[in-house]
């Protein structure tokens, strides 16, 4: 009966996934032919008196390979977000929709059109997230691009779904190689309009082996993933950085990411003689990790090291979680970041929750600039080809509240600094947490 | 169609069904018994860490058998499996953590441990019962007599409605109980050093089934329950109440959800509004497991799914070396349902139905 349940449950999802997609594909076809259905009688888009009606319309335009958005007089320019707004990872995106808001505040208009944040889809932290929410997304022709994913595994389906509908997409916290490339070589989930302007997990799994090798001194580590893009991506790469710097890792193995008893795993790490166990995954398991490794003979004294995904305002305050490290994205050291902050407080009275706002601000921002850029403009309306937004982006140069961010072929954005951070009893919260910093790496110390 | 041919067929059907249950079987124990000797033999975890794996699996399956109670007494009862029991499970363990949040802030929970633990498992029982006596009401009594179909659907529509119901009310966030500083740590049992919240995880379910069991065996009440579950309507002509002795059932069912839900939380000290289905569902299996409708089939089959679940993955899939294997002890799990059902389709213990009812 339990599978029953799933599968109807499954079948009812395909079945609107399908209706999605057809939609979706159909409208992408149409796009420039239903922008004009729509703007090409007078009266309709403006208010009778206020402006003059405009008679340009989409079919003045010359839209590239990929057709190209029309935005008559009056009209907005559509953007969406697809972050982890519910649940345990909650945080991961709210922090980014939030800084989403403030760049779309501080940005204003687009050559006198309003932008608006037409979606604000949830990507759930999961693969079915993130292919739902950009179906939605892209059955939408206006939308241009999409800030998301929070989770590497909701970005691999997304990514695939808004490129193929010849949308763009740009994370603010995807880190896994996957998504762009591994040593110069692109990856299984790569494609063409998808950029991110978080570091890429190389350079983060680098780090941490070099954090735990050479600064804490230890060379028994075993690793733990859930099976999802991110957290496989990062403890691959920390393997390989770990044994090439001559440390040993006595056991990678994996959990399921709902599983809440830990202890047999746990039991197997203190059998493989473990001194610091990483686990790059998400919460709630992470929270049982961390809680049930003291309890498991032999891991008394065992250390314990999460990543990014885990380095929230939810996570850092459990009280299993004090004297664990954590790798991350560098607090940035950047003037514009304290202005961000300081915003950031004023709007949503409190400080930032989680370590990847500034990057879906920069993400917002480059999304802007480049929509900017090859807006062509005539009288009130403006036309926007999809193929000269994907080549602006290839060619971004910002200097953004992250750093320096110039994208490479494959989509890759960041100008990664890694940091350390360690969580004690006297860092009540993240931004304390993000300020005790132990280490910082940038990919030329790693030999990247 | 004659007798004769009709015997024929089922006796060749039947040949087939036994050849491919042995087939099975024998797959499976050979299977089974390689990877265990190989992974005991090759001396990976010591006595210690097996020994503390069965100790894991026990107290988790102290806690199925537990919720499995009410899915077993109300199939037992009313021949429909009541997804939203998992929900019923969630509850007691949400509004538990309010009380003990607030028991944390009035720094009443480190300084009165055992009192503390007693007012959560209070509130978190009668939070239980309520939602199950309210949801039997609600849900299920309207759709008395309708085909079995029928409140097995609306079960699931309940369980969705407890659960968006929750996240309306108390947000999706996880929401972590405070530590207590008194149950960390081991106590020595029998020499062995157990954790002190398994031994009050093991120790209440021990105690709260036994209670059930003199219950349903030596009360009035207990005697009325069985009798429903018999034949409903012989009970209502020997003036038995079956309506208020249904709701008895739920009530029972929930009470032992919510203890259930306090216990669970002592181990996993963390709940949101999707706590309960995965509990729930392997309740359900435990359940199918021991026998449904059969309580001491619940217990016993709650028990082994918990032991399944912790030994079974180091114990098989480690003797043959399979990566990351612990992330397959759902599959662990799920196979030692099919091969139990292969060879006992009713369960280890079998239903225990007096008859088939329509």
């Amino acid at each position: 009966m339990t599978m029953r349940r799933h599968k109807y449950l499954i079948a009812v999802l395909l079945a609107l996934a399908l209706v999605a997609t057809a939609c979706a594909e159909g409208d992408a076809e149409t796009t420039t032919t239903a922008a004009t259905g729509t703007t090409a009688a007078p009266g309709t888009t403006a208010a009778p008196g206020t402006t003059e009606p405009s008679d340009v319309t989409a079919d003045d335009f010359e839209a590239g390979d990929l057709g190209g958005i029309f935005i008559g007089p009056g009209e907005a320019v559509k953007i969406a977000t697809l972050q982890a707004i519910s649940g345990a990872n909650a945080s991961l995106g709210t922090d980014q929709v939030r800084a989403v808001k403030l760049a779309l505040e501080d940005k204003g208009t687009i050559n006198g059109h309003e932008i608006r944040l037409a979606f604000e889809e949830d990507d759930l932290c999961r693969s079915e997230g993130g292919t739902i929410g950009s179906q939605r997304i892209v059955s939408d022709p206006d939308v241009v691009g999409v800030i998301g994913t929070s989770c590497s595994g909701a970005g691999v389906p997304a990514s695939k779904i808004v490129t193929e509908a010849n949308r763009v997409m740009i994370s603010g916290s995807n880190t896994s190689p996957v998504l762009t490339e591994a040593g110069g070589v692109a990856g299984p989930a790569w494609n063409e309009g998808y950029y991110r302007t978080a570091h890429n997990d190389a350079v983060q799994g680098a780090a941490a082996a070099k954090f735990v090798f050479e600064e804490l001194g230890l060379t028994k580590v075993a690793t733990i993933n859930d099976g999802d893009p991110y957290t496989q991506g990062l403890t691959t790469a920390f393997e390989v950085n770990f044994e090439a710097l001559g440390g040993e890792i006595v056991l990678s193995t994996a959990v399921g990411a709902d599983d809440s008893d830990m202890r047999p795993v746990l039991t197997e790490v203190a059998a493989a003689g473990a001194e610091l166990i990483f686990f790059p995954i998400f919460q709630p398991a992470g929270d049982f990790v961390a809680g049930q490794a003291k309890e498991v003979s032999g891991l008394e004294d065992v250390e314990l090291m999460g990543a990014d995904g885990l380095l929230s305002d939810t996570y850092v305050v459990l009280a299993q979680t004090k004297g664990m490290y954590f790798s991350g994205p560098a607090v940035p050291p950047t003037a514009a970041y304290q202005d961000m902050i300081a915003a950031y407080e004023d709007r949503f009275g409190e400080a930032p929750i989680q370590a990847f706002h500034a990057h879906a601000y920069d993400a917002a921002m480059i999304l802007f600039a480049a929509i900017e850029k090859v807006a062509q403009v005539n009288g009130d309306a403006m036309f926007i080809d999809l193929r000269d937004v994907r080549d602006a982006l290839y060619a971004t140069d910002y200097q953004g509240l992250t750093g320096h961010v110039v994208c490479n072929e494959f989509g890759d954005c960041a100008d990664p600094i890694i940091q350390i951070f360690q969580n004690t009893d006297d860092t009540p919260d993240i931004a304390a947490v993000r300020a005790n910093r132990l280490a910082e790496y940038v990919p030329a110390d790693l030999g990247q | 169609m004659t007798t004769a041919t009709v015997g024929k067929k089922r006796a060749s059907r039947l040949n087939f069904t036994n050849l491919f249950r042995w087939v099975v079987g024998s797959v499976a124990v050979v299977v089974i018994f390689y990877g265990s000797i190989k992974s005991v033999a090759s001396g990976r975890l010591s006595w210690a860490q097996w020994r503390d794996l069965m100790v894991f699996g026990v107290a988790q399956g102290s806690v199925y058998a537990l919720i499995a109670m009410g899915y077993t007494m109300v199939y037992g009862v009313l021949r429909f499996i009541n997804f939203a029991h998992g929900e019923v499970f969630m509850s007691g363990a949400m509004i538990g953590y309010f009380v003990a949040d607030a028991l944390n802030r009035a720094g009443i929970w480190n300084e009165q441990p055992v009192v503390s633990l007693l007012i959560v498992l209070l509130v978190s029982m009668t939070t239980a019962t309520s939602i199950a006596v309210i949801l039997e009401r609600v849900a299920y009594r309207p759709l008395r007599g309708a085909p079995r179909l029928i409140p097995l659907i609306t079960s699931i529509g309940a369980s969705f409605t407890l659960q968006y119901l929750f996240r309306g009310l108390f947000g999706a966030g996880t929401k972590a109980y405070p530590p207590m500083a008194a149950i960390q740590g081991k106590w020595i049992i029998f020499g062995i050093p157990i954790l002190k919240s398994q031994v009050i995880v093991i120790g209440s379910a021990i105690v709260v089934m036994a209670g059930l069991y003199l219950f349903v065996e030596k009360t009035k009440t207990g005697r009325s329950m069985r009798a429903v579950a018999e034949d409903p309507e012989t009970a209502a002509l020997m003036g038995i109440n079956v309506d208020g002795t249904i709701v008895k059932v739920f009530a029972v069912g929930g009470a032992m959800a919510g203890v259930a839900g306090a216990l669970w939380t002592l181990v996993f000290p963390t709940v949101n509004f999707f706590s309960g289905f995965l509990p729930g569902i392997k309740a359900f299996t435990a359940a199918v497991l021991g026998g449904i409708g059969n309580i001491f089939g619940a217990m016993l089959g709650g028990v082994s799914l918990g032991m399944f679940e912790s030994v079974g993955p180091s114990l098989v899939l480690g003797g043959y070396e399979v990566p990351a294997f612990n992330q397959l002890k759902d599959v662990v799990a799920f196979s030692a349902l099919v091969l139990v059902l292969i060879f006992r389709p009713t369960g280890i213990l079998g239903e225990r139905l007096a008859q088939e009812r329509g």
